[in-house]
């Protein structure tokens, strides 16, 4: 009774999973109030798992934790996720992909990514992360007759798969040497000796970074966002990494703690390059989509740089960052979804230009956004990388926070660039300006508070002050 | 007495931002009623300014009108105070903005509404800059003016605007990140970024010598020093006047004011052994910048390089750390922030008419243009420190200053006085005197109304503090006394602890 008392949340939204996917199937094609049902469950979801006891409880033979940290991530996502179904609510519609399947595989995503936050075993882990990758991979694909959808989803799932074949050897690898898959018994058997382990460890580093996009295992990164549909970029670019980040800081200061110098070099050098890549590969990119997955594996690069330094106030800098990315993110994808002129899409950031005179209003939307996302003050982005500093530099890893500032300069130049397009460049054809208020309601609800953070920034370091990891 | 002075003039000029970006209507009533705000609430602001500068008490050194809230819980407290040197520079922004609204609305005819939003903005991170006492709110206000200013150059400028504005931003930013780093380090070497915590105990030696550099590289970009001053003549040239204004008169002063509100504060061991280093570069500033000066055929670019060569008194006069040379960097700077300012007005009101920056392409003005050429002349000799206006108070001091710091230092630093004389007398004497060569320059207008009040008043506060600066210098007086007393304490504890 108890047990089924704590996953309650996950338990909600498996059987609405469930019950949506019935009806699904006594509807051929469209079920009007599916996008209705679907955000109500997430909603329901939401509101047991912020109800969920303020105490550390594992449960499953201790395999299944709930503390501050998957409860935090865990309201992200589900949040996040009705905000990002609220943006692309529109999109859906006018691209007539608003299935009833498409709702319910993003629900099961969701759960799997729920699992993932709270798996504390390494089998758990990988059931959640494969529940939520094939999800992943079929939205991809979405658009059946479109080329370049159905790339991606391929090209998506074949390096995904090997990438994940990866974690596995790494996963068996840990189990074979330390005797266990959970994520305690791990840490407690791990030491500077056991290389088999450390051997595993580097594997499954490598897996999770390709999860988080990070260089250089990004490589499907560009494309895929590229491809999928743009509802199902934005949800790429924001849901799944606050999974992705969680089991990454877990499975470094639970199971690995102990090896902390071991993994540390290598986190610190997927930061840095993912800093340098996102920052210099996005430079020569036109198609908007393709700059937002260099810039989220930019971003990445340096939500990890905290990860690197191996101390607390570090992962809360680490998860500050991500939700200020987070944020950033929908009111950034919100604007690419604006960009539309008849039912048309566009993606090309020269059809952006002069903008400002057409819809000034939008234009200073994206104007915050995008210096936000170059990190310039007094915009939230700015104290993002400043707390992500503050806990770099406090553990004297200059070499690390002098190149991460030395990229943020250089990646300031291509949202420049898109600045410079909607500003200064002569105006073209205009864009529609009649939105639904969901995506209106995202955008502002992004640009407000990216724009006013700066009045009360501890309201984030409140939130995160709770956040131990066990 | 506990109403927050500092808060409301930092604020004022972003709620009529705010109003001007939420005013409706019709194109023609937002343009006249943003015109409206962005007029009353600069001129608000600066008459607020003045009315703190005659409430600020001159006799005590130590900062007034604190204001201290707490702002990231346990980390950072919004913290915001003057003390004399800042006061006058809180009155120079004041006083300049108003100057470039009303320069702005006769000579921007496009996006009116968005370059009064810009311009207000920008105005408020400035003031900012000048009230903060902390050193990461500094940095906010101080990387913050890289936005609105990006936005004046590249959306009002010319044709070159593109290239001036990105080199203008990416320039600053990259400079300016490495004083992050620094900010941050000081955080975690003496838990605090409280300027006030901050200037009363000291910051181990071994680590001095890089913060130091960092926040140099910052300052030395935005001040700016040879050999980084090179984004200075794009932006200048490509900007618009009011652009211009506002880049010479307050954006560059930042980084002196920085100079001796942080560097001198914060690390005198560094200062002390870094002295040599800034008076070289400043005088290959002066001598240099005024013979690339000489060979000028823009106007605007000649200014610009005028300015480096003034900044480079500023530089010298700081780090002589004597009472005389630093109260001339300061004069200076205010002198510089008035009369480039004039000068970039000067040069704009040619430009409004014949659409031309090249020296060439005018001659002989006086004959067309009397008014004009009347206050061309006060601008020009102030520029060059004639006795009797304020730029040569500025000069003056700093030499005297120099002079007992370091004597080959002052010999070549005055050789920039000539050399200034130089360039800017032929500059003079190529627009204004000769005959009329081009026969379009005969139909010229002399000054209007708004040019006429906006110049002359200019002209009249050069005259004034040049014969009369004891106004500011009894202002800044204590405060500078304070700065060179800190800094001598501290230096003296060093050595003698070095000497143990």
């Amino acid at each position: 009774m108890n047990i089924a008392l704590y996953i309650l949340p996950e338990l909600f939204l498996f059987f609405s999973i469930s019950l949506l996917l019935m009806i699904g199937i006594f509807y051929k094609g469209k079920f009007k109030p599916i996008k209705f049902l679907t955000i109500t469950s997430l909603f329901f979801t939401l509101a047991l798992v912020a109800n969920q006891p303020n105490e550390v409880i594992k449960i499953f033979s201790e395999n299944y934790i709930i503390d501050n940290l998957s409860i935090v991530m865990k309201i992200l996502t589900l949040l996040f996720c009705i905000l990002v179904l609220f943006s692309s609510n529109e999109y859906i519609k006018i691209n007539n992909i608003d299935k009833v399947e498409y709702f319910v595989i993003t629900l099961s995503s969701v759960l799997g990514m729920l699992i993932m936050i709270s798996s504390y075993d390494l089998i758990l882990f990988y059931l959640g992360l494969e529940l939520q990758s094939l999800c992943l991979y079929i939205l991809a694909s979405f658009k059946r007759n479109n080329e370049r959808s159905t790339e991606a989803g391929l090209k998506y799932f074949i390096l995904s798969a090997l990438a994940t074949g990866l974690l596995l050897y790494g996963c068996s690898l840990i189990y074979g040497f330390t005797g266990s898959t959970n994520f305690e018994i791990i840490s407690n058997n791990l030491n500077d000796k056991n290389f088999g382990a450390i051997f595993g460890i580097v594997f499954i580093i490598i897996g999770l970074a390709f999860k988080i996009s990070a260089a250089p295992f990004h490589m499907w990164t560009p494309d895929v966002y590229e491809g999928s549909p743009t509802s199902v970029t934005s949800f790429f670019a924001i849901v799944p990494k606050v999974a992705a980040l969680t089991v990454f800081i877990r499975f470094m200061y639970v199971p690995f703690i102990n090896v902390v110098e071991h993994w540390q070099t290598i986190v610190v050098f997927l930061s840095i390059a993912s800093m340098i890549l996102g920052a210099v590969a996005a430079i020569g990119q036109n198609n908007i989509k393709r700059l937002m997955a260099y810039s989220s594996i930019g971003h990445m690069g340096y939500a990890l740089a905290g990860v690197a330094t191996g101390t607390i106030e570090g992962i809360q800098s680490s998860i500050i960052y991500l939700i200020i990315y987070l944020v950033m993110n929908l009111g950034a994808f919100a604007c690419i979804f604006m960009m539309r002129i008849e039912n048309n899409y566009y993606e090309n950031i020269n059809d952006l230009s002069g903008l400002s005179k057409n819809q000034p209003l939008l234009s200073v939307s994206f104007l915050v956004i995008f210096f936000s996302l170059a990190g310039i003050p007094p915009l939230a982005g700015f104290f993002a990388k400043f707390y992500i500093f503050m806990s770099v530099i406090k553990v004297e890893m200059y070499a690390l926070a002098i190149i991460g500032l030395l990229t943020t300069v250089i990646s300031a130049f291509y949202y420049l660039r898109i600045i410079k397009i909607i500003y200064f460049d002569k105006a073209k054809k205009p864009f529609d300006q009649i939105y639904d208020w969901g995506l209106r309601a995202s955008l502002i609800i992004s640009t407000i508070s990216i724009l006013l953070y700066f009045i009360y920034p501890s309201i984030l370091i409140d939130i995160i002050a709770s956040i131990q990891i066990y | 007495m506990n109403f927050p002075i500092l808060s409301a003039i930092i604020s004022i000029p972003a709620i009529g931002a705010i109003f001007i970006l939420i005013t409706q209507g019709s194109e023609k009533n937002i343009e006249k009623n943003s015109k409206y705000v962005a007029i009353f609430s600069s001129i608000v602001n600066f008459l607020l300014s003045l009315f703190l500068w005659f409430s600020f008490d001159k006799t005590i050194s130590d900062f007034q009108f604190i204001e201290n809230k707490i702002w990231i819980n346990g980390f950072i407290n919004f913290q915001l105070g003057i003390d004399g040197i800042s006061i006058l520079f809180i009155i120079l922004t004041t006083f300049i903005t108003p100057i470039c609204i009303f320069s702005g609305i006769s000579s921007i005819k496009h996006k009116i509404k968005e370059f009064l939003i810009a311009i207000l903005v920008l105005e408020t991170l400035m003031l900012g800059v000048f009230c903060s006492l902390d050193l990461v709110i500094f940095y906010l206000f101080f990387e913050g003016g890289l936005i609105p200013m990006f936005l004046i150059i590249g959306i009002w400028g010319g044709s070159r605007r593109v290239y001036s504005a990105f080199k203008f931003f990416l320039f600053t930013l990259l400079g300016s990140v490495l004083m992050l780093v620094a900010i941050i380090s000081i955080y975690w070497i003496t838990g605090s970024t409280d300027v006030i915590k901050l200037l009363n105990l000291t910051i181990p030696e071994k680590y001095q010598y890089l913060l130091w550099l960092a926040f140099f590289s910052s300052f030395a970009v935005k001040m700016p020093m040879w050999p980084v001053h090179t984004w200075l003549p794009d932006a200048h040239v490509e900007a618009p006047t009011t652009g211009s204004v506002i880049l010479a008169a307050i954006l560059l002063k930042m980084a002196g004011y920085g100079f001796i509100r942080f560097s001198l504060g914060l690390f005198p061991v560094a200062s002390d052994y870094f002295t040599p280093f800034i008076f070289s570069l400043s005088v290959i500033a002066i001598i240099y910048t005024s013979l690339v000066a000489l060979m000028q055929e823009d106007m605007k670019k000649l200014i610009a390089y005028s300015s480096v060569a003034h900044m480079g008194f500023v530089s010298i006069g700081i780090f002589s750390l004597t009472k005389q040379g630093m109260e001339g960097s300061i004069i200076q700077m205010l002198s510089h922030g008035l009369i480039s300012a004039a000068l970039f007005l000067c040069v704009g009101v040619l430009y409004d008419r014949m659409q031309s920056r090249a020296i060439s392409s005018y001659s002989g003005l006086v004959n067309v243009m009397p008014k004009y050429s009347l206050v061309f002349m006060i601008f020009t000799l102030g520029a060059l420190g004639l006795p009797g206006t304020s730029g040569f108070v500025g000069e003056f001091l700093i030499l005297v200053g120099v002079f007992q710091k370091s004597i080959i230092t002052a010999f070549f630093a005055s050789f920039g006085v000539i050399l200034g004389a130089a360039y800017m007398l032929w500059l003079y004497k190529r627009i204004i005197f000769g005959k009329i060569l081009n026969s379009e320059l005969k139909k010229l207008k002399d000054l209007n109304k708004t040019e006429f009040y906006i110049l002359y008043l200019l002209a009249f506060l050069v005259l004034f503090f040049g014969f009369y600066p004891e106004p500011l210098l009894n202002t800044i007086d204590i405060s500078i006394d304070n700065v060179i007393k800190n800094y001598q304490v501290d230096l003296n504890l060093f050595l003698s602890q070095r000497n143990n």
